[in-house]
């Protein structure tokens, strides 16, 4: 296993995901947050924070904000753009989508995944796998830290 | 000087290549070095030939294995210069030589004591002393460094008092790849008689050392950052120093007797290698090091000072990106706001470009540079100028990818390196 076929760059950075590296949905401080997680990946000292409003059993609004690559940059703002108005049970679904994209798994279950399909070149830089998913395990963390009571 | 291109045949991973066609150009000395043959091959005749457990057997192969493992003791001694080969020990890396000074200096420290460090240290030269905080109600100060990025000598020395027990400081950083003055520190320090401990990891393998014209107590270095196979790490301290402290493990070969209710120590440096050591992996860093003295450190040394400023100046063509280091050798650490360091490194190993991106295990270092990441390119003797060509060529790439060029210069920080050498010399 010496050398493997070059995967080719613009797999990886795809025009979509520059277009939200270099400017970032989801930016915008919310007034009220319902579920808030902060996701760091130790080794490269990536950041990433997620805020989600809930109304009426659906997501209304989205902030996230962070330091790190175009690629965790782009997957946080492409997040923020996807799951507004989704209900939860449809936000995990894309999540759920994602990772199994980077591990090379068939995933029919969802197909309104809009710009996040951009991020399918990701899975063959395995090193950057953790930078396309920082973003959503740390949505997924938000729901799992904050108990639906906290809803007002 | 001596032949790269004779000297790179020396090294079997030079010649592979990386994707199809891709020379490897290994630009990431400061985390691992590459291996010669020699090294490897040394590696094989230990377990081909004479490999047993040393120190206990009294047949044949126990006794070549261990008049093997005791030789390095010299080699290490004569590389460092040493007084004697008592006070060369053998732990697994730099890391298990600073635990193990935190945890036996650590023993005969009282409230209110002071350890010092500085805000260049790599994790392995905080965290220990975290530990021993956490056991020991003593304080940790840091001594900072200024703008050149270099240590601030005078606040160093102002930060000494009566309470200072233990001065843990690198003698050469990882990122800035500054070379600290170790004999101003020991020198300006004596009044107070701290233990002084240089964490040489970075240096070591790079330039000759003299540990006694350095006047600390303690070196720490690593075999893997010098030719020398993983899973190997010195520890030198002075011998009437290493008497004093308590053992660091318990076990075989640390002991000279034991009863069914205590023990006595064995002597210096045995006190400190308990358990079965490293063998094989310290006899061929036995072999590194003889290979690295034929070529001898002052002219790695050199060698390094050269590469490192014609990447300089290649590197200042790029004038929107921020370069941490003034007086660095053989390490060149940058940023730049638009195009993140993990993006560098995934383009540049495109093409065949090995470069380290992250916080380098210096996380406190980030936070004063103000920083969350950056890229470090870290040569070795086996580098060549045309390396670093290819390197900027990638660099390039990667910029162009990002349209670096179009963003906001940024002032470059860093002072003539032209000027820097005149003071080496
Ligand atoms: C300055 C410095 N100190 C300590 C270490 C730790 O070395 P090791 O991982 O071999 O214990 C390193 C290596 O990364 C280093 O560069």
């Amino acid at each position: 296993m010496q050398t493997k076929t070059m995967p080719q760059l613009n797999e990886l950075y795809r025009e979509i995901i520059l277009e939200h590296y270099r400017k970032p949905c989801g930016r915008e401080p919310l007034d009220k947050v319902d579920y808030h997680a902060e996701g760091t990946n130790p080794l490269c000292g990536d950041e990433v924070k997620i805020g989600l409003q809930i109304k009426n059993n659906k997501i209304e609004k989205v902030y996230t904000e962070g330091h790190g690559c175009s690629i965790s940059i782009a997957s946080g703002s492409i997040l923020a753009d996807i799951l507004r108005g989704k209900t939860l049970e449809e936000a995990k679904k894309i999540s759920e989508y994602l990772k199994c994209t980077m591990q090379w798994k068939n995933n029919n279950f969802c197909d309104d995944v809009g710009d996040l399909r951009a991020l399918e070149g990701v899975k063959k830089f395995p090193v950057r796998i953790k930078c396309a998913l920082l973003p959503w395990t740390t949505f997924e963390e938000a729901l799992m830290g904050h108990d639906r009571i906290e809803i007002s | 000087m001596f032949d790269v291109e004779k000297i790179r045949k020396d090294f079997p991973i030079l010649e592979r290549k990386i994707w199809d066609d891709k020379p490897l150009v290994y630009l990431d000395n400061a985390a691992t070095t590459q291996k010669p043959k020699a090294v490897i091959e040394s590696l094989v005749n230990y377990y081909e030939n004479y490999n047993a457990n040393i120190h206990r057997g009294v047949h044949k192969l126990a006794e070549e294995a261990t008049s093997v493992y005791e030789l390095v003791r010299d080699k290490v001694k004569n590389l460092v210069s040493c007084k004697d080969n008592s006070e060369v020990i053998f732990t697994r890396n730099t890391t298990e030589s600073i635990n193990l000074l935190a945890h036996s200096l650590g023993e005969s420290l009282n409230e209110g004591d002071e350890i010092l460090l500085t805000e260049m240290e790599h994790h392995s030269n905080i965290i220990p002393w975290y530990l021993l905080r956490n056991r020991k109600k003593i304080n940790i100060r840091f001594v900072p460094i200024t703008d050149q990025y270099e240590l601030d000598y005078e606040k160093l020395e102002k930060l000494v008092t009566k309470k200072t027990k233990i001065i843990s400081v690198t003698h050469k950083s990882n990122v800035l790849g500054v070379i600290n003055d170790i004999g101003r520190i020991s020198t300006g320090t004596s009044g107070c008689r701290p233990l002084l401990i240089v964490d040489a990891a970075q240096s070591v393998p790079h330039m000759k050392i003299n540990f006694a014209d350095l006047g600390c107590d303690f070196l720490v270095f690593s075999s893997h950052k010098m030719c020398g196979p993983t899973g190997v790490g010195v520890l030198v301290g002075k011998k009437e120093s290493l008497e004093k402290i308590p053992p660091f493990l318990g076990g075989g070969e640390m002991v000279r007797k034991v009863t069914f209710d205590n023990f006595t120590s064995n002597d210096v440096p045995w006190k400190f290698e308990a358990g079965t050591p490293n063998i094989a992996d310290v006899i061929a860093f036995g072999t590194a090091i003889e290979y690295l003295e034929k070529i001898g450190l002052e002219n790695i040394h050199k060698y390094e000072i050269e590469l490192t400023k014609y990447a300089l100046e290649k590197l200042s063509g790029f004038n929107f990106l921020k370069i941490y280091n003034s007086r660095g050798v053989g390490i060149i650490t940058f940023s730049n706001p638009v195009v993140h360091p993990h993006d560098i490194a995934t383009i540049v190993d495109q093409e065949g470009v090995a470069v380290r991106a992250g916080h380098h295990c210096a996380q406190p270092l980030m936070s004063r540079l103000g920083v969350l990441a950056t890229t470090r390119a870290s040569f070795y003797f086996y580098n060549t100028k045309k390396e670093i060509d290819i390197f900027i060529d990638a660099l390039q790439k990667a910029f162009d990818y990002f349209e670096v060029g179009a963003c906001k210069e940024l002032k470059q920080e860093r002072v003539d390196l032209v000027s820097v050498q005149k003071k080496d010399k």
